[in-house]
């Protein structure tokens, strides 16, 4: 037993015991392979389920785009003896709810159910045959590409979808996470039935997949569950894992001219893997620079004392490689150039002088006092679930999360923002009015 | 639209192990209080609900409302600007505020052992605010930059504010909640302070707590902290009735924007009497058959048998001080006309005015509201606001499960009757996006789409 693990043992019994009585997570992978994260808790008569797989936006190329979207989309609607229509008259007879969703990395469905045995049953039979097979009706195919096209041409009247879009492709290049999950018009326009039969049985693999559940089932019921999820899926080992993000050395600022009555910022790099040893490091530090809503500098300096800004926020978005590290801001078009100089400012400082004692002491007692609000539902508990199975965190992420929060340095901090915020390589993209050429 | 499901909520037609309890109590003061226990996960929820919304402004003044909820974090006597959210911060709660046409609340989530807090700092504001000009003439901008992330700067937005505006000819419900920019910008502390003193009274509010408390130990903070302040007369309310509909009526917003998006809203009755009133159970219901799930009738016909549109929906909900609608909208596919896609929707309800639905269809819907009474108890924050909205809407929060009942109770010819009664022309407000160019062009973006996925 490490040092750190004794200490969060020590903690985690001495500061409040009530709250940590919590979660038991309960892990194996099936006999296909699938690995399985499930919580048992019999309080309400309801069972909430996700399935993740790693095909998402990142397992695309430029050419196809939007194909990683498109097939899990179509997936829902029709597979084996049942139409899209009896899908969802099927799951709406029992009350259940089926969503999808899909990022860089992941994408998956997630399934909220009553936890009888018939209505559970019903409802998980139907996500089986999504799973492992799929229709692809060749004529819902073509429907559904003229939604998603329909939606990107609406997205591309956007300064926020706009904003984001260049963002992204500034910071991310030639690398798959610079590619919209979306697709673009050209692209989807190009997709055909086979490109997602063959993006199917190539990603939803047993050996691809995460399971996780929550709620009222016993331990076997969830093990045969999990393992009927996975009977049907294609054999085959999971695809090589996401490449990793090379960061440019040298930033730019790029001005992107539109209409709206206000400017959008983006500015930012990639910053933080989600297995990471600088994690909690930058995370701590980053509810002092504006992950903190009104605890943070940055909504004190533009929106408290300066009334210029609605929303102002900075964040780290963990992924499998490098996601980004980003501040983002709107505000009214001739405020731009002092915004922005003032969130450049505020970062400055930040990287100067990291936070002060205060400062950090304010962030660890809300992340560490507000930890019981991380799990106060089945729904925020599955998906936990998920990411720990995802992204293969350790078991007790959950329970080691408020001493790893503590232990966080004011030293810890600056060090660690110095080596991934770097400003001379920052991104910057600005859609709306701040039409004159850059500052340099 | 899909909030409506969400509102459908509970029967018990199986036990249900978590039976939550709930206590209630009035204050020598006026102020109501009620407690539902759900020891599920160690956390309370608190919100404080007044009874003022934008409903309850004038001309030259809309939004001041939600104008006066920005300024309760800027500072009393004891707590300067800022320490509110500071406070809760430093208690690992969340905390924030929302206001709706019918009411405003303040919430803050946190440990179960931390209640207290949030019951001391409420009371606090809601008697001693300071309501400084130099704080206002900040927050203010802060509400105007509000405006134009969420309005100015979305067709889609400014289509429905038309469409209230429109609905509405003399009812305070045109008015959009966050106020008109014009008002926004003539607005003065004074505005806020006059609506501070107006509603801000405790005869005017209700404290909701739900999570892992004891009752007993609530009442006794409520006392302490929000007992002492004084009750004070609430201004009068005028009626504002609207007058009876007497013909169609149509807007056009012209915006810049790719897809026209078509909105129909007839004017409907909300829910007064919960266990009189059949109509608004019956127009939920009717709202399930059209739109409860992805094969109801409006995706299934207009989306995905006819393809003439990208989206179409349908959404109604009884639950409100003033009037209510039902609306229908659609989002026109690609080369299909406004009139085409209006028309398949009123085609839809012309179909089920005159055949009904039938009891598959009825059965569907209600088996997701007794789901969604399930469901709904995952979410302590949600039961609370559930509590406070009927609360403030004049409604016996007790009287949900009546609700429930009824809802259950609708019959196939009842959901006939109220599309037969209620979807008809000279009720009906059309409200039509007509999408613009953009004015800047296209430059780079024509060969470089943009898209609508990103990573967030």
């Amino acid at each position: 037993m490490s040092a750190k693990t004794l200490f969060a043992l020590l903690f985690a019994l001495l500061v409040s015991p009530a709250v940590w009585a919590g979660l038991n997570i309960q892990h194996w992978t099936t006999p296909q392979g699938a690995r399985v994260y499930f919580v048992e808790n019999h309080d309400l008569p309801m069972l909430d389920v996700s399935v993740d797989f790693s095909a998402g936006g990142a397992r695309d190329s430029r050419q196809k785009s939007g194909l990683a979207n498109l097939t899990r989309h179509v997936m829902g609607l029709g597979a084996g003896d049942y139409s899209e229509r009896d899908i969802a008259e099927k799951l709406a007879d029992v009350g259940a709810v089926m969503s999808g969703r899909l990022d860089a990395d992941r994408a998956g469905f997630s399934l909220r159910t009553l936890s009888g045995k018939a209505e559970r049953g019903q409802a998980l039979s139907l996500l089986g045959a999504i799973l492992s097979a799929p229709r692809f009706d060749a004529a819902i195919l073509e429907r559904e590409k003229a939604r998603v096209i329909a939606g990107l041409e609406e997205a591309a009247t956007k300064p926020e979808t706009i904003g984001a879009k260049a963002f992204q492709t500034a910071l991310y290049g030639d690398h798959p996470y610079a590619l919209d999950e979306s697709g673009e018009v050209d692209s989807v326009r190009g997709l055909s039935r086979d490109d997602l039969v063959a993006f199917h049985r190539d990603h939803y693999r047993a050996k691809n997949m995460v399971v996780a559940l929550m709620g009222d089932i016993s331990r076997q019921e969830a093990e045969q569950l999990a393992a009927e999820l996975a009977a049907g899926l294609p054999p085959g080992e999971a695809p090589p894992p996401i490449p990793p993000v090379s960061p440019a050395d040298q930033g730019m600022e790029r001005v992107i001219p539109h209409h709206a009555t206000q400017s959008h910022l983006f500015m930012g790099l990639p910053g933080l893997k989600r297995e990471d040893p600088d994690y909690f490091a930058l995370y701590v530090g980053n509810y002092v620079l504006g992950g903190g809503g009104f605890d943070s500098r940055l909504t004190e300096s533009i929106r408290q004392k300066k009334g210029l800004a609605y929303s102002v926020y900075s964040y780290f978005m963990p992924m499998e490689q490098m996601g980004p590290f980003q501040i983002g801001l709107q505000t009214r078009r001739d405020a731009t150039r002092e915004a922005v100089d003032t969130a450049r400012a505020e970062l400055a400082r930040f990287l100067e002088e990291g936070p002060s004692e205060a400062e950090l002491a304010q962030a660890r007692n809300n992340l560490i006092g507000g930890f019981p609000l991380r799990i106060d539902s089945n729904k925020k508990i599955l998906e936990y679930l998920a990411v720990i199975g995802f992204y293969r965190l350790p078991l007790d992420w959950l329970d080691t999360y408020s001493a790893k929060v503590d232990a966080v340095t004011r030293d810890d901090i600056l060090r660690a923002f110095r080596a991934r915020v770097r400003p001379e390589a920052m991104m910057t993209v600005i859609v709306g009015g701040q039409l004159e050429s850059p500052a340099k | 639209m899909k909030r409506l499901l969400a509102l459908l909520g509970l029967t018990a037609a199986f036990a249900l192990p978590v039976r939550a309890e709930i206590v209630e109590q009035t204050l020598p003061n006026g102020m109501r209080v009620i407690v539902k226990t759900d020891r599920r996960a160690p956390v309370a929820v608190s919100q404080v609900w007044y009874r003022a919304g934008s409903m309850d402004e004038s001309y030259g003044a809309t939004g001041v409302a939600h104008v006066l909820e920005h300024m309760m974090f800027k500072g009393t006597k004891e707590v300067p600007a800022g320490e509110f959210s500071k406070r809760i911060a430093a208690a690992g709660g969340r905390e924030n505020a929302f206001t709706s046409r019918d009411h405003t609340a303040y919430f803050q989530t946190l440990r179960k052992d931390r209640l207290e807090l949030a019951l001391k700092l409420e009371a606090d504001r809601m008697a001693n605010l300071v309501l400084a000009p130099e704080e206002f003439a900040k927050e203010i901008n802060v509400v105007m930059e509000e405006r134009r992330m969420r309005t100015e700067d979305s067709a889609q937005a400014k289509l429905y504010e038309a469409l209230m505006a429109t609905v509405f000819q003399t009812h305070p419900y045109r008015h959009p909640v966050i106020g008109w920019m014009d008002d926004l910008k003539s607005m003065t502390v004074d505005d806020a302070r006059h609506w501070y003193e107006r509603w801000y009274t405790p005869n005017n509010a209700t404290l909701v707590v739900a999570g892992d408390v004891d009752p007993a130990q609530v009442m006794a903070w409520a006392k302490q902290y929000f007992g002492p302040i004084p009750a004070r007369p609430v201004a009068e309310r005028k009626p504002q009735r609207e007058p009876e509909q007497i013909g169609m009526k149509q807007v056009t917003v012209k915006a810049p924007a790719k897809q026209p998006v078509v909105a129909l809203a007839w004017q409907a009755p909300r829910l007064a009497d919960p266990q009189a009133d059949w109509e608004p159970y019956a127009l939920e219901i009717l709202a399930g058959v059209l739109d409860g799930h992805a094969s109801a009738r409006l995706n299934q016909s207009l989306v995905r048998e006819k393809r003439l549109a990208t989206d179409a929906g349908a959404g109604y909900d009884g639950i409100s001080r003033g009037p209510a609608m039902f609306v229908a909208d659609a989002t026109p596919a690609e080369g299909q006309s406004v009139a085409t896609v209006e028309a398949a929707l009123k085609a839809e309800i012309a179909r089920l005015v005159k055949d009904g639905v039938s009891e598959t269809e009825l059965n569907r819907v209600k088996a997701q509201v007794l789901a969604g009474q399930v469901f709904q108890q995952d979410s302590l924050f949600y039961q609370a606001m559930q509590i406070g909205e009927w609360t403030t809407a004049g409604l016996d929060y007790k009287a949900r499960d009546t609700r429930y009942a009824k809802l259950k109770a609708v019959t196939a010819d009842q959901v006939k009757a109220v599309a037969a009664k209620y979807l008809v022309d000279d009720r009906l407000t059309v409200a039509v996006l007509d999408p613009q160019p953009m004015p800047e062009g296209k430059p780079e973006m024509a060969r470089n789409p943009m898209g609508a996925g990103h990573v967030r």
